[in-house]
């Protein structure tokens, strides 16, 4: 049965701020980024509106890494401890990395420094949040390796899904047409190793492209002018 | 009786407004608010881990505002570093903060709030808290609403809104009250209420009603500012 004050007030990919109503009813409902307040489905964050039949949600545009489960990261060694590393992986928390979870067999008592030593770079996989936020992540999958070489740029954790594109186009052209290695960590931090520098300008201008204008429509086409026409220049 | 403003204004006019956000590239928040010649910049960083640990919640994050006056803002030099004011502003600022924001995804972070203000022509707590509740969005913190503020008072037995440093040193006709309040207008809830002076009940409820016009204007403002960020590429 509907009811005449059941409507939705705004477009999908609007882009909203905490407090605006986004729909009227209860036939709507909240998810991610939203709340309801009586009758209203009310934005909680700022960021895109995302409608998916009857439900909304916001994808923020800002913020900081929110660690979740599965998340491939790039992660900093900070600390160490008698069982593992601390590991800084730009969150509000130091994830750790048990000497359970890495590849080497490591005797009790060993010099972990000897494995990862402080400032080293880790492509880590994050396999369980606690409640409190206590964040393990894992080096025993494929891909995850220690870093050498190269260089790291930090972009908003927010836009890493723009810089990947649907199913890996935009970031799979980007190392196609800079011939760099680049690894995007979901936490914003993106690793870049090329043959020279050239070619690892050339990416991060692109990436830093992609960051600025994220929720921009047809990005695709514009990063690859801004790469093709790098290319000529080089 | 008080006959005019002393800038000409009308009792229940705002001095002109001017909101930015997104002013300080290395916050993870920051916004400008500037309301006629008082201006404050605020910028949020974090969630971040919270030292010393006595402090951390395991339950939700722990909101942290510092206020605090340049040196410059004042006409006679203003001694650098905290002093009793400044604690008790970043008190009041926190706890009008407080009721929009969620902190549960956030325990043992803490989030912090650092307002200064450049240039104070009176109500400066107002236009901090109004400056930090646009920087705490931009950060990407879910919040229910955002938070408006503006000073009333009662100058020269005229109830007027956003009191200037002259009206607020008024002497004539038994002196200037000045109220400072903050404001949710999704709920209608006050999360600031100060009062310094002297003022009859029906008159503070008249001077609350042109407060919460004024802050409906103020919060207008803030939702274009933030908005307005993400339309300056094409």
């Amino acid at each position: 049965m509907e009811t005449q004050n059941e409507n939705i007030l705004v477009k999908p990919r609007e882009i909203v701020v905490p407090g605006q109503v986004l729909a009227n009813g209860i036939d709507y409902l909240p998810n991610d980024g939203t709340y309801r307040d009586k009758n209203d489905i009310v934005s909680s964050k700022l960021g895109l509106v995302n409608i998916d039949g009857r439900v909304l949600k916001v994808v923020s545009l800002t913020g900081s890494y929110q660690p979740k489960e599965n998340d491939v990261v790039i992660g900093r060694i900070a600390d160490m401890g008698f069982s593992g590393w601390y590991v800084d992986i730009g969150s509000a928390h130091q994830a750790n990395l048990s000497i359970r979870d890495v590849v080497d067999f490591i005797d009790r008592g060993a010099d972990l420094a000897r494995y990862y030593d402080f400032d080293d770079l880790l492509v880590a996989k994050i396999v369980k949040i606690t409640r409190f936020k206590n964040v393990d992540i894992t080096m025993k999958a494929q891909g995850l390796r220690k870093l050498k070489g190269g260089k790291i740029i930090e972009i908003t954790p927010t836009k890493v899904p723009r810089v990947i594109g649907k199913q890996g186009s935009m970031i799979s052209m980007i190392k196609d047409h800079s011939k760099c290695n680049i690894i995007v960590g979901q936490n914003g931090r993106v690793w870049i190793q090329g043959d020279n520098v050239a070619d690892e300008i050339l990416a991060t201008k692109a990436i830093m492209k992609i960051e600025e204008a994220s929720h921009v429509d047809g990005l695709t086409n514009k990063i690859k002018e801004l790469l093709e026409e790098g290319r000529k220049n080089a | 009786m008080l006959e005019k403003r002393t800038d000409g204004r009308k009792f229940e006019e705002l001095r002109k407004i001017e909101a930015k956000v997104g002013i300080i590239k290395r916050a993870n928040g920051s916004a400008m608010f500037k309301i006629g010649d008082t201006i404050a910049i605020a910028a949020v960083y974090g969630p971040r881990e919270l030292h010393p640990r006595f402090l951390q919640n395991p339950e939700k994050g722990v909101l942290r505002c510092i206020y605090d006056m340049t040196t410059f803002s004042v006409s006679e030099r203003k001694k650098p570093g905290p002093n009793r004011r400044s604690t008790e502003i970043s008190l009041v600022t926190e706890k009008a903060l407080l009721p929009v924001l969620d902190l549960s995804m956030y325990p043992t972070s803490v989030i912090d709030v650092f307002i200064e203000i450049i240039q104070a022509n009176s109500g400066t707590r107002c236009a901090g808290i109004t400056a930090a509740s646009m920087a705490l969005a931009h950060a990407g913190i879910p919040m229910k609403d955002l938070v408006s503020a503006v000073s009333v008072g009662k100058v020269g037995g005229r109830i007027m809104v956003d009191l200037n440093k002259d009206e607020e040193d008024f002497k004539e006709f038994g002196g200037a009250t000045d109220i400072p309040i903050a404001y949710i207008p999704r709920n209608g809830e006050f999360t600031l209420l100060q009062l310094d002076g002297e003022i009859h009940k029906e008159e503070l409820i008249k001077a609350l009603e042109i407060g919460r016009e004024a802050c409906k204007i103020i919060h207008k403002e803030q939702q274009k500012a933030l908005k307005e960020i993400y339309k300056e590429i094409e």
